[in-house]
């Protein structure tokens, strides 16, 4: 992608300084976000803060835009509903087995993308993702249009009960918590460097004598798990998983979200996870204007906004460590 | 002949039906794509737009401006749609995707996709999004004609022809004439054909008025046969873009190839297995992939 992430000048204790001061207010809002939001609303926060910051593992550090990552949120979202609900396992065992099938379907799905670059990567991964809908429409387990209803929340181990609004609050900041710092560590390992080489230049990335596929394929299937993670926790939460989980506009949504809040940064893809589906809940009462606006924001962050608000930030701050 | 092959040349014509404007769909995402490198998620939105079109010409336009005798029928809506449509597409360009070509293509994807999303999302705020019947279908195209294996609407096969028309003209217009050959050099090399005195900017946004025009086109064809509904764009998007990774975007006549065939796989997947008749171009496409990653008809880089 055309935003690179490039170091203006600027000493790396200030960088560490505003990194640290980030991460201190990201941990202190999902700490005490239940003091004075909603804690449902909370809760959708972070699960679809968690499918940004994993989407943008992919676009934003790999250079790759997946058009269909909402196959991967959905398939989790539906398969994690159906363990819980139908074989009885418990809520976390049921989370963790929907972002095991998450991970294999984007092995498949990223193993066969991968095969083309550029829009023609995004268009296959939409084209497949389109696949996943149609399971999900058609196979009998799902329930078709209503989708998956009922799904119990249960209980963690055994004796927290998630019925109780705070305990599952503070499951689902912890599952954020630790996805995020999975994420946080990828993109600052040797093998977050290769990826972002990927981005830069994958013909010189090629030329080092890096395996370009095998970087992608992985970067894709942390992504794709990571995102079924955050579906699987969405559908404990709201106890139901619906075609909107696997549709494409989802798909389109988590783009806004991380294109919005900046791409390539770490901290933007909650920023505009937290504002889009703020948006959307502002807005809901105004039916399918919603849409409208979406696309509208959708225009003018492609045409005079495209390092999005941390990545304008940043700029300000002359830091590349947000 | 028997049960069978009639039911499959039956639905293989209903497929053909579809495979048209698929066809037709992919054919102006190729022609956009070798011009300006774009591939226009709005393609959808436009052939919906272009449905509208016709539908508002009809029933709507009359009322709004205080003649409610006023009709305007099909035929007109025919010529009238693809010029409003290609009109629309060239302000698109005008104003915002030329501002994106120095950036990565992706820029251009995600501008159309938002684009795609303000269209449908105000026309469903008018429209119901379960459809609404196109009246002014043609007298004359009315009733049925017999083929022998099947009785088949005559509005149908006079869309599957005019398209097919439509199709191999553009075809001939680009790779066989001098204006195509400009239009070919202008993709090659847009510096030399400048300094031969070309407004390139300007054949840029004519190529992406005549590509989106083409999508109008296929909206008014398609009114009279699927409703008019503000989902009709986006249902038919994903299908043409696994029909491009397919066919290649590097070829016009392969795009046509493509969209043809593939519309008549669908249809003759009905018969065997109707389940899978959404999802069969999708498993095609991850067919050829496997075996061939450039598309049928794409070029190898």
């Amino acid at each position: 992608m055309a935003t690179s992430e490039q170091t203006i000048g600027s000493s790396d204790t200030r960088g560490n300084g505003i990194n640290l001061a980030l991460w201190a207010i990201l941990v202190l809002f999902v700490l005490t976000a239940p003091a004075y939001i909603y804690t449902v609303f909370a809760m959708q926060l972070l699960c679809f803060a968690l499918f940004a910051c994993a989407f943008n593992l992919l676009l934003g550090f790999t250079g790759l835009l997946s058009f269909g990552h909402a196959a991967f949120f959905g398939a989790a979202a539906y398969l994690a509903g159906h363990a819980i609900k139908v074989w009885g396992l418990p809520p976390l065992v049921g989370i963790l087995f929907g972002t095991t099938v998450a991970a294999v379907l984007g092995y498949v799905i990223g193993w066969l993308a991968i095969r083309r670059q550029g829009i023609y990567f995004a268009m296959i991964t939409l084209a497949l993702a389109q696949i996943i809908y149609f399971f999900g429409l058609q196979l009998p387990f799902t329930g078709g249009e209503n989708g998956l209803q009922g799904i119990p929340r249960g209980h963690l181990f055994g004796f927290l009960d998630l019925n109780q609004p705070l305990v599952i609050y503070y499951f689902v900041a912890a599952i954020f918590l630790i996805g995020f710092f999975i994420i946080y560590r990828t993109i600052h390992s040797p093998f977050g460097q290769v990826l972002k080489s990927i981005r830069e230049n994958e013909p010189r990335a090629l030329s080092l004598g890096y395996n370009v596929n095998r970087f992608k394929l992985i970067a894709f299937i942390i992504s794709a798990a990571l995102s079924g993670l955050a579906g699987a926790t969405k559908s404990v939460v709201f106890q139901f998983a619906s075609l909107t989980d696997l549709h494409w506009q989802t798909s389109g949504e988590v783009i806004l979200m991380t294109l919005l809040g900046g791409l390539g940064t770490i901290f933007g893809p909650v920023v505009g996870a937290v504002t889009v589906v703020s948006l959307q809940h502002e807005l809901s009462s105004l039916g399918s204007w919603v849409q409208v606006v979406i696309g509208a924001i959708f225009i003018v962050c492609v045409l005079v906004f495209r390092r999005g608000i941390i990545g304008e930030l940043a700029r300000l701050l002359k830091t590349s460590s947000m | 002949m028997d049960v069978m092959m009639r039911l499959i040349l039956a639905q293989g014509m209903l497929g053909l039906n579809n495979g048209v404007f698929y066809a037709m769909l992919s054919l102006g995402l190729a022609v956009i794509f070798g011009m300006l490198n774009v591939v226009n998620f709005a393609h959808g939105a436009l052939y919906m737009l272009g449905a509208f079109v016709a539908l508002i010409l009809s029933s709507y336009l009359g009322p709004w401006i205080g003649l409610d005798a006023l009709h305007i029928g099909f035929w007109p809506a025919l010529i009238i749609t693809p010029i409003v449509v290609g009109c629309f597409g060239m302000l698109i360009e005008r104003t915002m995707l030329r501002w994106l070509y120095k950036f990565d293509p992706i820029y251009g994807l995600l501008l159309t996709f938002g684009i795609a999303l303000v269209l449908q999302g105000v026309f469903s705020n008018y429209f119901n999004s379960a459809g609404t019947p196109y009246p002014a279908q043609p007298e004359s195209l009315r009733g049925v004609v017999h083929l022998g294996f099947m009785v088949f609407p005559k509005y149908r096969l006079f869309a599957i022809l005019f398209s097919i028309v439509v199709c191999f003209l553009t075809w001939y217009v680009i790779e066989r004439t001098r204006l195509g050959a400009t239009l070919r050099a202008g993709v090659e090399n847009p510096e030399l054909v400048q300094a031969f005195g070309i407004n390139v900017p300007r054949m840029i946004t004519l190529t992406f008025g005549f590509g989106t025009g083409l999508a109008g086109l296929a909206g008014v064809l398609a009114a009279p046969i699927y409703s008019v509904s503000p989902l009709m764009g986006a249902d038919i998007i994903i299908i043409v873009f696994a029909v491009v990774v397919i066919g290649g975007m590097g070829s016009i006549l392969g795009a046509i190839t493509a969209g043809l065939a593939l519309g008549l796989i669908e249809g003759i997947t009905k018969v065997f297995y109707a389940p899978a008749a959404n999802t069969v171009i999708f498993f095609l496409m991850v067919v050829v992939l496997l075996i061939r990653p450039a598309g049928l008809f794409g070029r190898q880089n």
